[in-house]
């Protein structure tokens, strides 16, 4: 077994490289197919809708826990140095670099990207996607494109109200219930967060992060094998894939910015 | 006569991998014919039907329809050529988040702006030909088998197609359902004055409605002519086919190594 | 779903969005700071600066009348000169001196003002000279080691 590694490690790169080079070409055809004939603002509208407005209420409930989590876990780390009038800083500053965007495009995967997978790969096993094709509207344009731009556009939306309700979490654990002076929480948190090198940034990170992981759920669904166990697997594989794909992402990109 | 054909097919070869999956292949069908191609499964016959259509290339020989040749053909002008064909799908392939009407206008919609109350007359006409008008509001899980297969026929002849592709059209259907399908085939075929393509192996449904039939096995077209040729053909293999006999030249036996007894482990 | 209703509720996300960002831009990150923008400039010179930064705040008796917007070197005089915006509402003598103090033991460092009596007032661009720079903590406890060990007492100088 133990020889028959290396041939095999070389069988899955050589294998992984044309699919990569497929992934590519799928995303470039995916999101210039927007000046394509058959692409509809109506259909982006409505996978905006489904992707981005029916994730919201997921998205404020973790934003607040997440912020109450961070303000408590903060204050007993601060407390120690007697720094407590850091805790806004701290907070706001961990949901706008990091928590605020990697937290939104997780959840995402988890929600938005396996159903589209879903989605995109039942289309395919019960043949509406060669139908399509047959009635001469590319699927391309048509289903991959609107779910694709729907995908880049809601995940930095999400990703800034994640953030504000994170903060007003964090605020209500640390005002009301540790003590905190409510005006060094603010004024704390004032003076040390940049608007283009925090925030800003922060939402740039969200933008890639929904890039890759609408690219990565719309990919898995297209190249689903077509069968019910096929799309299952695809499904799996792609909340997988795009978690991964998110946290490695993050380390690049944090390297990168900040 | 040649190309007078709608479609032309000389010694067409195509392979998955290593494993040929249609070799020589001759094929022509005459405007107005229904022509039917049967044979196993796995014998080829949905492969044909997707080089047919364009979305497979093949790997030797020539597809003429309408007397352009498929091969040369870029992709916009392989999909103009699409809008003059329809296609019905083994498993209906309707749009399960739209309305039978929408299935059936989606291509309308998608390639002409009509006003609404012309897409309403046309949608509504084909829907009344396949008896279906009453369930134009319901959508495809409300449906039977038998009546999406209606729908997804209504939604293949929207666009007045010169050539019809039917995949198994009759697979997975009562009987009932299986005639209502195999007449509609043949009164869209002669009412729109179109070709049709019917890849099956439901011999007695498929010599009912065609004009004329391929029998497909092994990738090769081993017979042809009309059902009544077909039926007197000599090849064994034929006959095996339409008499749906368990022995023959396609063997029972799946190819196994040593004899039967030899795998139980009794001493020969 | 009709086509009419998801065009409201994506209309309302990103309205949703916008809103989001200007809050966070107000409220969290320092667009609220050109609050200072009309204020007027002065200078402050300082053997050190410690850990000031642009943005820190200058105060005065407690309230933030301006903010840090440069640190720079002086190269002849080799002394940090500090440019500040103060709120042109607050005139301030010419006899004012400038600190840099820390907040609590471990906060961000900032600058207070000590108001001097004069009156005359510091015209926009002037600098102020009565300063005293950033205490050096490791410097403080070193001192006060040594004192102690050298048996003069626990009496602590700040070095300015």
């Amino acid at each position: 077994m133990s020889e028959s590694f290396i041939p095999r490690l070389g069988h899955t790169v050589w294998q992984t490289i044309p699919r990569l080079g497929a992934a590519t070409l799928l995303l470039f055809s995916g999101l210039f197919a927007v000046t394509h004939r058959h692409f509809s603002f109506s259909q982006w509208l409505r996978q905006t809708y489904g992707l981005g407005v029916l994730s919201l209420l997921l998205m404020i409930v973790a934003a607040l826990f997440t912020g109450m989590v961070l303000a408590f876990q903060g204050y007993y780390a601060l407390v120690r140095f007697g720094a407590t009038s850091a805790l806004g800083t701290l907070v706001a500053l961990s949901l706008l670099r990091e928590l605020g965007p990697v937290l939104t495009a997780l959840l995402f995967a988890g929600r938005a990207g396996s159903a589209l997978t879903a989605e995109i790969g039942s289309m395919k096993a019960t043949e509406q996607l060669s139908a399509m094709e047959m009635m001469a509207v590319n699927p391309i344009a048509w289903v991959l494109a609107p779910r694709l731009w729907g995908g880049i556009v809601a995940v930095p939306i999400l990703c800034v109200i994640f953030d504000l309700i994170g903060i007003y979490g964090g605020y209500l654990v640390a005002v009301p219930v540790l003590g905190v002076n409510g005006g060094t929480f603010w004024a704390q948190m004032q003076s040390s967060i940049s608007f283009q090198g925090d925030i800003l940034n922060g939402l740039f990170k969200a933008l890639c992060f929904g890039l890759v992981v609408t690219w990565i759920a719309v990919w898995q669904g297209f190249s689903a094998r077509p069968t019910a166990e096929g799309v299952g697997e695809a499904t799996t594989r792609s909340v997988v894939m795009a978690s991964l794909a998110v946290l490695g992402l993050d380390f690049i990109l944090t390297a990168l910015l900040f | 006569m040649a190309n007078s054909d709608l479609i032309h097919i000389t010694n067409l070869h195509f392979a998955r991998g290593e494993h040929a999956v249609l070799s020589g292949i001759d094929l022509r069908v005459a405007p107005g014919s229904v022509v039917a191609i049967m044979g196993a499964s796995g014998g080829g016959k949905t492969t044909l039907l997707n080089l047919i259509a364009g979305t497979l290339r093949p790997l030797q020989g020539e597809i003429l329809v309408h007397g352009r040749n498929l091969a040369t053909l870029s992709s916009a002008e392989l999909y103009d050529l699409r809008r003059r064909m329809g296609m019905l799908f083994q498993h209906s392939a309707l749009f399960t988040d739209l309305t039978a009407f929408e299935n059936v206008a989606f291509p309308l919609r998608r390639h002409f702006r009509l006003p609404e109350d012309l897409l309403r007359k046309i949608v509504l006409l084909k829907l009344e030909a396949v008896g279906l008008r009453g369930a134009a509001d319901l959508f495809p899980a409300e449906l039977s088998g038998g009546m999406s297969r209606r729908v997804a026929l209504a939604r293949a002849v929207v666009m007045d197609p010169l050539l019809i592709l039917y995949d198994e059209p009759f697979t997975g259907l009562d009987p009932i359902s299986v005639g209502i399908i195999a007449s509609l085939i043949r009164r869209l075929n002669d009412a729109l004055g179109a070709s049709s393509i019917v890849v099956s192996h439901d011999v007695q449904e498929t010599f009912s409605i065609a004009d004329y039939g391929y029998i497909l096995a092994g990738g090769k077209i081993i017979a042809e002519g009309t059902p009544e040729m077909l039926r007197a053909d000599p090849s064994p293999l034929a006959q095996q086919f339409l008499r749906g006999e368990p022995e023959g030249p396609v063997p029972f036996h799946y190819p196994a190594r040593g004899s039967f007894a030899a795998s139980l482990g009794v001493p020969s | 779903m009709s086509q009419r209703s998801v065009d409201w509720w994506v209309g309302i996300f990103v309205l949703l969005g916008i809103a989001a960002l200007t809050v966070l831009a107000l409220r969290v990150g320092n667009l609220s700071g050109f609050r200072y923008e009309n204020g007027y400039i002065l200078h402050a010179t300082f053997n050190n600066v410690g850990s000031l930064k642009v943005r820190s705040p200058v105060k005065l008796g407690g309230v933030s009348i301006g903010e840090v917007t440069k640190i720079q070197l002086d190269p002849k005089t080799f002394l940090a000169d500090v440019t500040m915006r103060i709120d042109p509402k607050i005139k301030l003598p010419v006899d004012t001196g400038a600190s840099i103090y820390t907040e609590g033991l471990l906060g961000e460092q900032f600058i207070a003002i000590q108001p001097g009596g004069m009156p005359q007032d510091l015209q926009p661009g002037a600098t102020i000279t009565l300063t005293q720079g950033a205490v050096n903590i490791d410097q403080m406890i070193g001192q006060m080691v040594f004192n102690k060990a050298s048996g003069t007492g626990p009496s602590v100088s700040t070095t300015s």
